[in-house]
């Protein structure tokens, strides 16, 4: 409110012929082109995605293959060494890194939409509908994760990606639920959505076309949380042994690093790289994250 | 006021059954058959040991009777504290085994969540001071809970573990000692308890940190610090005022994020074999003992239900919000 | 003469470049005075009050001066105004619904403001009950949390917190639009009972509302676009305005005791100038119906008789 107050014409000013939407679009750009932690995040997300699309086509045979001489360092030849087997640990990173997208893209966007649509619905709705889903949401929120996906996943058989996935967005879409709800909350009330009730539209329809685009934004940083999420609780349940069945992923080479004692062997060649990827990818999606804020949020601009 | 932490246990209730419920439907209505896959993995070489176990296991699952009564006999037993016998060390109890891993997860979290929390908040606040401290707090913040907590365990339990060996890196007390209360036996826990505590502190410091920074700026805006910089009021009060307004959503923070910390310290435990309930996790799923498995579900899931109850009630003790809605206050 | 500003010139940076929020007010407040400041929103009436007592992170001082009781106002330092606020200058903010902090029992809040101000609580302890009193509340307030208060009630405290070091200068912004119609009377009586009993000796009345500072205000001043336009005694502006602007912003008051609307008039077409590239000359040109080619020249504020400034050229 402080920004409002006593500063006309900054939205609004007459004389300049760009429609509005258009300004503020240039406007949001403009700051984006100088916020350095979206750009920084961006980069890093963006090299690492590049590097798991492009990498695995450089490789000629599987990543889990026995190609080379075993327990070597870092070499020309082999870039990240080789594991006790001889397999090529830079094979199995950017393999890794390409399943590591994968899992936060489906993990994350099953959450994503689960999330929204309870929390539009719920936040929408009102009522006996929001009790109910508030309901559900407080016990999914209170129900550890983690250990749910454990048991659950340790009782299939065949594992693979999407289950891997699907479960996770099961589990880890309350929070980004309660957040949705609230924000459709305030924007239910306002009057262009009581216009757009009052001229008997459909449900769905005004919330797609009035609520929705009004908080793009927060739906974009939400599904980004959701992302860098997803792949922690992946490579967590990889970790323990839960991951996609002679698949690889990050999470699954730190598993037969210290399965196959590297710490002891002290071949820190192993078990570095997949955990600094996922670090460093889950870690620039969040710093991304706040300069996004900051991009959409003018009030945190000046800070 | 009982209003607010009726409905709080009404929703602590309903997640105890859900939890039970799932914890009973997986092995019922997920493909393949539960007794045969888990005693495939038991090394039992005596046929009649093993036959005698089959039947045991088909008679505790009940597979036999209508599903309703599988679910009333599987709440029965339940209510009795009775989680069933564990394949891997038949025929121990699995309660028993758990409850002789639980001191040492609740050693690792307690201290970890706690420390982590009051210090993050330090930093936290502190970071909102300046730019400068700011653009350097707020991205170690970032990485460190962007780091999964076995990565980092990896990295601790390698670098002061094994190459300095200031710390051993494995295991809750050395092979040589038997428990018992001695100096030695509680130095030597106290040695193996420390990398796998610090390696958790470190990564929940940096999301409580980030929390309070993110909590703290918005307080600073906010119009009654707006208001008292207008009479003005040294940034010193406003700042003491703005720490312990944002501490409150970070009390709530601590019941959300109780479960992500629980399935660190669970991954933490698997990196430095520490005998709590995560190795128990990892040993069960190793040798398919879904008894103890579950078991370890129903007790985490109890322990985090009561962790959010004293939250709440912590809560309701120090907001003046909740507590004065909560007396009827008069507006 | 209690308050003198000269040219002051505020301007809030913006990406497109500079705001002109305030460009060149210049106006004379007397002892004991209530001014009532009004205009539509946006005319630069709350950033003028914001001027006197702190400027946020975005407002820039460009010009001008502002002096009380003979001594020079620093308001582009910071650090210098702290000395002044509160004890000279004080405010009655906008927001005074959530002006007090919500963990904190309100008697404890003051306690610990007037200890950081350097005054001892003990010794203020009566004027404090007493002045709650007088304003109706029971002193039983500050056991209490802002919870726990009514929109009212509070409002009615902070202005007794902003009030207790009987500032020269008291900035009202907007007190009563959040109020219900009989707590705004209330309020507004009280606050001239304030300067009767000599707890503020001068106060700006910022406002939408002209009718209600009608009642209460010695003189009104109204600003357009970031200028003042008339400056004179309640009853003239309301009876007798020169200036087309407030002729035309009381004309649209459809009878006095009613309220005008905030934002943009029913009566008068058009839309007040961006003040980002204002145009030169006369601001209210373009929707003057009596605009002639002298307006492209900016009118200067003259006293076209004793007490009563306007800038107009058919007034002048």
């Amino acid at each position: 409110m402080t920004s409002v107050a006593g500063a006309p014409g900054t939205a609004d000013s007459a004389g300049s012929p760009e429609p509005v939407g258009e300004r503020r679009f240039s406007e949001t750009l403009h700051f984006a082109r100088r916020n350095p932690k979206l750009l920084i995040g961006l980069g890093i997300v963006l090299t690492f995605l590049l590097l798991g699309i492009i990498g695995p086509l450089f490789i000629g045979h599987d990543p889990n293959e026995y190609v080379g001489p075993q327990t070597q360092p870092p070499s020309g030849e082999y870039w990240f060494g080789t594991t006790t087997f001889g397999q090529d640990i830079w094979a199995q990173f950017v393999y890794g890194l390409r399943s590591t997208f994968l899992i936060g893209v489906f993990g994350g966007g099953v959450a994503f939409v689960i999330g929204t649509a309870v929390g539009f619905v719920a936040g929408y709705k009102g009522g006996i509908i929001d009790e109910i889903l508030n309901m559900i949401t407080n016990v999914v929120l209170v129900l550890p994760a983690m250990v749910v996906l454990i048991v659950a996943i340790a009782y299939l058989e065949a594992r693979g990606l999407f289950v891997q996935g699907l479960f996770i967005g099961l589990t880890s879409w309350p929070w980004a639920a309660r957040a949705v709800r609230s924000q459709a909350l305030s924007l239910a009330t306002r009057d262009y959505v009581d216009l757009a009730r009052l001229s008997g539209r459909r449900t769905w329809k005004i919330i797609t076309t009035e609520i929705a685009p009004n908080m793009s934004s927060y739906l974009v940083m939400s599904f980004i949380l959701l992302f860098g999420g997803a792949i922690l609780i992946a490579a967590g349940l990889d970790f323990i042994g839960l991951g996609p069945a002679g698949g690889v992923s990050l999470g699954l080479m730190l598993q037969s690093a210290s399965q196959w004692s590297a710490l002891q062997l002290s071949m820190w060649w192993w078990f570095i790289p997949p955990g600094l990827g996922i670090t460093a990818i889950v870690g620039s999606l969040y710093i991304l994250n706040v300069g996004l804020d900051e991009v959409f949020n003018p009030k945190l601009r000046e800070l | 006021m009982w209003r607010y932490i009726g409905r709080k246990l009404f929703v602590y209730l309903l997640t105890f059954i859900v939890a039970v419920t799932i914890n009973w439907m997986i092995p019922r209505f997920m493909p393949g058959d539960p007794v045969q896959s888990m005693l495939s993995r038991a090394q039992v070489s005596d046929p009649e040991a093993l036959e005698a176990m089959t039947s045991y296991y088909e008679n505790l699952f009940g597979l036999n009777a209508p599903l309703y009564e599988q679910y009333l006999n599987f709440w029965a037993g339940l209510l009795r504290g009775d989680l069933g016998i564990s394949v891997m060390r038949y025929p121990e109890p699995v309660t028993d085994i758990i409850l002789g891993a639980v001191p040492y997860t609740l050693a690792l979290l307690l201290p970890a969540i706690l420390l982590s929390w009051v210090v993050g908040n330090r930093f936290g606040a502190f970071a909102a001071r300046s730019k400068i401290l700011d653009n350097t707090v707020l991205p170690v913040g970032y990485i460190l809970t962007a780091t999964p907590y076995m990565w980092l365990a990896l990295l601790l339990a390698w670098s002061l573990g094994i190459v300095a060996g200031i710390f051993p890196a494995s295991g809750g007390y050395s092979f040589s000692l038997r428990p018992e209360f001695s100096w030695l036996f509680i130095s030597d826990l106290i040695s193996h308890w420390f990398l796998p505590f610090l390696s958790m502190f470190l990564v929940a410091l940096g999301g409580w940190a980030i929390g309070m920074r993110n909590m703290i700026i918005y307080e600073l805006e906010a119009d009654y610090a707006n208001y008292l910089q207008a009479l003005g009021a040294p940034r010193k009060l406003i700042r003491r005022y703005a720490f312990r307004n944002a501490m409150l959503p970070q009390i709530t923070g601590l019941a959300v994020q109780l479960g992500t910390i629980i399935a660190g310290s669970l991954l933490t435990e698997i990196v430095f074999n520490y005998p709590g309930l995560g190795s128990l996790i990892l040993d069960s799923l190793n040798n398919r003992d879904f008894f103890l498995l579950q078991g370890v579900f129903l007790f985490v899931v109890v322990g985090v239900l009561i962790a959010n109850f004293i939250i709440d009630i912590v809560y309701v003790l120090i907001d003046p919000r909740t507590r004065v809605q909560m007396t009827g206050g008069s507006s | 003469m209690t308050l003198r500003v000269n040219d002051l010139k505020v301007y809030y940076q913006t990406l497109r470049g500079d705001v002109r929020a305030l460009d060149g007010v210049t106006f004379d407040l007397a002892d004991g005075e209530i001014m009532g400041l009004a205009g539509e929103s946006g005319c630069g009436k709350t950033t003028l009050g914001k001027s006197m007592i702190r400027l946020d992170s975005r407002m820039r001082h460009v010009g001008g001066t502002i002096e009380l009781n003979g001594k020079d106002v620093p308001i582009a330092d910071d650090d210098a105004m702290v000395p002044l606020r509160y004890r000279e200058i004080s405010l009655i903010p906008q927001y005074a619904m959530s002006a007090l902090n919500p963990t904190r029992k309100i008697g404890r809040m003051v306690n610990e403001l007037l200890r950081a101000r350097g005054v001892r609580p003990a010794d203020i302890a009566d004027e404090l009950n007493r002045r709650l009193e007088l304003v109706g509340l029971d002193t039983d307030v500050l056991n209490r949390f802002p919870i726990e208060l009514s929109g009212g009630m509070k409002q009615r405290v902070v202005m007794v917190i902003s009030t207790l070091l009987d500032p020269s200068l008291l900035i009202a912004d907007e007190v009563t639009s959040a109020l219900d119609v009989s707590t705004q009377r209330a309020v507004a009586e009280s606050m001239v009972e304030f300067r009767d009993r000599g707890y503020v000796k001068s106060m700006i009345f910022v406002t939408h509302d002209i009718s209600l500072v009608y009642q209460m205000a010695d003189t009104i001043m109204v600003m357009y676009a970031g200028h003042i336009v008339e400056k004179a005694p309640a009853a003239t502006i309301i009876n007798e305005p020169k200036h087309p602007y407030t002729q035309m912003l009381i004309g649209a008051l459809p009878e006095v005791g009613s309220t005008m609307v905030q934002g943009r008039l029913e009566g008068i077409p058009g839309t007040p100038p961006g003040l980002l590239n204002p145009p030169t000359g006369c601001r209210f040109k373009d929707r003057c119906p009596m605009a002639f080619s002298k307006c492209s020249e900016q009118p200067p504020l003259v006293e076209i008789e004793p007490g009563h400034w306007a800038a107009c050229w058919k007034t002048g």
